[in-house]
Formats: C-alpha cells, sequence, structure tokens
C-alpha cells in the first residue's frame, strides 16, 4: 500500500513537471503562431501589407478591424536595418515582436513626435558593438534593439470611420524596412 | 514485475496530470495577472517581455499578437456585470464612459476570435464613430436585430466577446481599480 502511494506521489510530481515543460516549450514548438502565419505571405525584410480581416478570413485572430495593418517580418543575422514610416493623419503605431511572439517594443506617432518614425532596428550583440562615443545616440535617431535574430515588426495605421481606411492604408505603402 | 507495473503507473498518473493541467490552463484561460473591472479583463503584461509563460502558450496555440504596451491595452468582456456569457441571440447594453486615451475601438468576435458576419458589415464602433449624450457617456446596443443609435449586430451567435482597445493611454501595468479606469457597464436587457 505503502509502496502504491509513493508511486503515486511519484506520478504527481512527474506530473507537475511534464506540465511546466509542456507551457514552457510550446511557444517554441507552436506551428500556428502569429510568425509562423504571417511568414506564408510576407517575405524577408520588406514591408508587406496585411489583408483586412473580414468574417471569412484573417490571418491572425483578433485583429482590430479599425486599422490598416503592414508587418515587416525582419532577419538581422546581415546586419541591422533601417525602419521608417511617415504617421497616417490618426494615429500610427509601429510594435515590435521576437520570433516567438513576445511584444517587446511599441512606439506610437505621439511618442516619436515627429512627422516621420524613424529608427535602427539591431540585435543586442550589434548594438554593443556600436561606438558610444559617437553622436549617434543623440536624440536624432532611435535605436530599437531586438532579443532576437528574426521576428516582426507590425505597422498600424488608424481608420476613425470605415470612409478612412484607405487613407490609412496607403499611409503604410510609403513605410520602409530595410538592410543598412 | 512490481519495479515495471509500479513505474507504468507513475507515467500514465504524470501523463495524465501534466498533460491535463495544460490544456486545461491554455483552454480555460488562465486569469494570471489580470486586471478586473466589472466585466472586463485586462492583461497589460502581456504586451511586454515580462508576459507570463502561460499567456505566452495561449499567444503561440491561438496565433494572435498581443497588443504592444506603448501602443495600447485590450480589455475583454465574455460575460456581461452579472458574470452571464454574453449571447449574441439577446440585447445587451453597453453603457457609461471610457478610461482617459486618444481614442479606442470595440470589437466584436466569436470565441475563436473571427469576425462576425451581418447584414450591415459593422464588426464594432471606434470612440469617433459612436453617438454620444450631452454629457459624453454613450450606450451602444448589441442586438441580433437593428436598434435605433448605436447598434452592434450579433449575427445571432450564440456566444461572443467583446474587445475595448484603448490606445496611447496611461491606462497599464500600474492600473488595478475602475477608479484609474471606468469602464462601461455591460447589462442584460432581454432575452428571447
Amino acid at each position: 500500500m505503502i509502496r502504491l502511494l509513493l508511486w503515486l506521489l511519484g506520478g504527481l510530481l512527474l506530473g507537475g513537471i511534464v506540465h511546466l515543460a509542456t507551457v514552457l516549450l510550446l511557444p517554441k514548438l507552436a506551428t500556428q503562431d502569429a510568425y509562423a502565419r504571417v511568414s506564408d505571405m510576407a517575405p524577408i525584410n520588406a514591408v508587406t501589407p496585411v489583408p483586412p480581416p473580414t468574417p471569412e478570413k484573417a490571418i491572425m485572430p483578433f485583429m482590430d478591424p479599425a486599422f490598416a495593418t503592414a508587418v515587416c517580418r525582419y532577419d538581422l543575422s546581415r546586419g541591422p536595418m533601417k525602419f521608417s514610416v511617415p504617421v497616417s493623419p490618426a494615429y500610427t503605431s509601429v510594435s515590435f515582436y521576437t520570433r516567438s511572439d513576445v511584444a517587446y517594443y511599441a512606439i506610437n506617432d505621439r511618442a516619436a513626435g515627429r512627422r516621420v518614425i524613424e529608427l535602427d532596428l539591431m540585435t543586442t550583440a550589434q548594438r554593443e558593438e556600436l561606438p558610444t562615443n559617437e553622436e549617434i545616440t543623440a536624440a536624432d535617431r532611435l535605436i530599437v534593439a531586438s532579443p532576437t535574430t528574426t521576428g516582426l515588426i507590425v505597422i498600424k495605421a488608424f481608420a476613425p470611420e470605415p470612409g478612412l481606411m484607405a487613407a490609412a492604408r496607403s499611409a503604410l505603402t510609403a513605410a520602409q524596412c530595410r538592410p543598412q | 514485475m512490481r519495479l515495471l507495473l509500479g513505474s507504468l503507473f507513475a507515467f500514465a498518473i504524470a501523463a495524465a496530470i501534466g498533460l491535463g493541467l495544460t490544456w486545461m490552463a491554455l483552454t480555460h484561460g488562465t486569469a494570471y495577472g489580470g486586471v478586473t473591472i466589472g466585466a472586463w479583463t485586462a492583461w497589460p503584461k502581456n504586451g511586454t517581455p515580462g508576459i507570463d509563460p502561460y499567456a505566452r502558450a495561449i499567444v503561440a496555440r491561438s496565433g494572435e499578437l498581443p497588443i504592444g504596451s506603448g501602443d495600447g491595452v485590450a480589455f475583454y468582456a465574455r460575460t456581461d456585470d452579472s458574470g452571464a456569457p454574453l449571447d449574441g441571440r439577446c440585447d445587451v447594453a453597453l453603457a457609461g464612459i471610457t478610461p482617459q486615451a486618444r481614442f479606442w475601438t470595440l470589437t466584436l468576435y466569436d470565441p475563436e476570435g473571427r469576425l462576425v458576419a451581418n447584414s450591415v458589415q459593422r464588426q464594432g464602433f471606434t470612440s469617433q464613430e459612436v453617438l454620444r449624450k450631452s454629457d459624453g457617456s454613450f450606450e451602444i446596443t448589441i442586438s441580433p436585430r437593428a436598434r435605433p443609435g448605436n447598434w452592434l449586430p450579433t449575427g445571432g451567435v450564440e456566444r461572443y466577446l467583446l474587445i475595448l482597445r484603448l490606445y496611447d493611454t496611461p491606462v497599464g501595468v500600474a492600473t488595478r481599480t475602475g477608479k484609474d479606469a471606468p469602464m462601461p457597464a455591460v447589462a442584460r436587457r432581454s432575452c428571447p
């Protein structure tokens, strides 16, 4: 009897480990996560508009239909990238996600404080290699350090009403995402 | 023989408990670190690198992208204020004011996160579109049939959820109560 209880206890402990391991591994093993969904349509290091979500079809679940969206799937293995997007009349935001869909940085037009959101994207290691005493760290150059070599930039422009969607979409066509 | 039976028993328990717990945690949505105000719950930490492992697993499985904290915050409502699940065959009134933000959007989704088809192709409201009363408050009627004023059609689906997204807002990780963030009330009016 005691032996059985010990086996039971052992099983429960092992079950806890199995639970934690599966939760921690799932983001790495998921094949239908947002990055994988976007990969099918978006080439590397280029801005690609995302079709607006409809009841029949949407690239990702829970997309906000009041926004025009574009993505840039980046790969920093060959060096840093430059990103820029002119702000739309209503609201523009740029969000950065790691390869495993963690939002590590987001900025909007007001925080950027100018007509064009412009920034340099590099890995943490590339950031450290930058000379520190140059004026590049001055306010005119915003540097974003990516925790992973690959990831996603999501650019969103707000359409306050459906009639303004075309304007929001055209603001995103000028977005650029290219290697330095 | 005993050792073999014993370890088989232990492994069976481990697999059942471990996978069962994972499945439960991912499908029944753990309210880990959420901010609940009335019927609404937000997980502001999910838009930061501090996102917890359970939320990461849920995000990876559903395929959504959490809204970045520098962009905004999303409040989810799956029930009305009394705790009853939102039913697309009923009339539900969403009334009141929203927290401080540059603007907001309200969107209706089915439980899988798809937009719901309806005859007028309206899936939500933005703060610019909604008709307000003279005091700035608003009321949106969520109903399968056309209603005067702000009408958000449900398409008659059995279950739906609402997401109120606040953009460029001070509401976030530090928000705790409805005093910091007054959310609109969600009340069921009538049900066939």
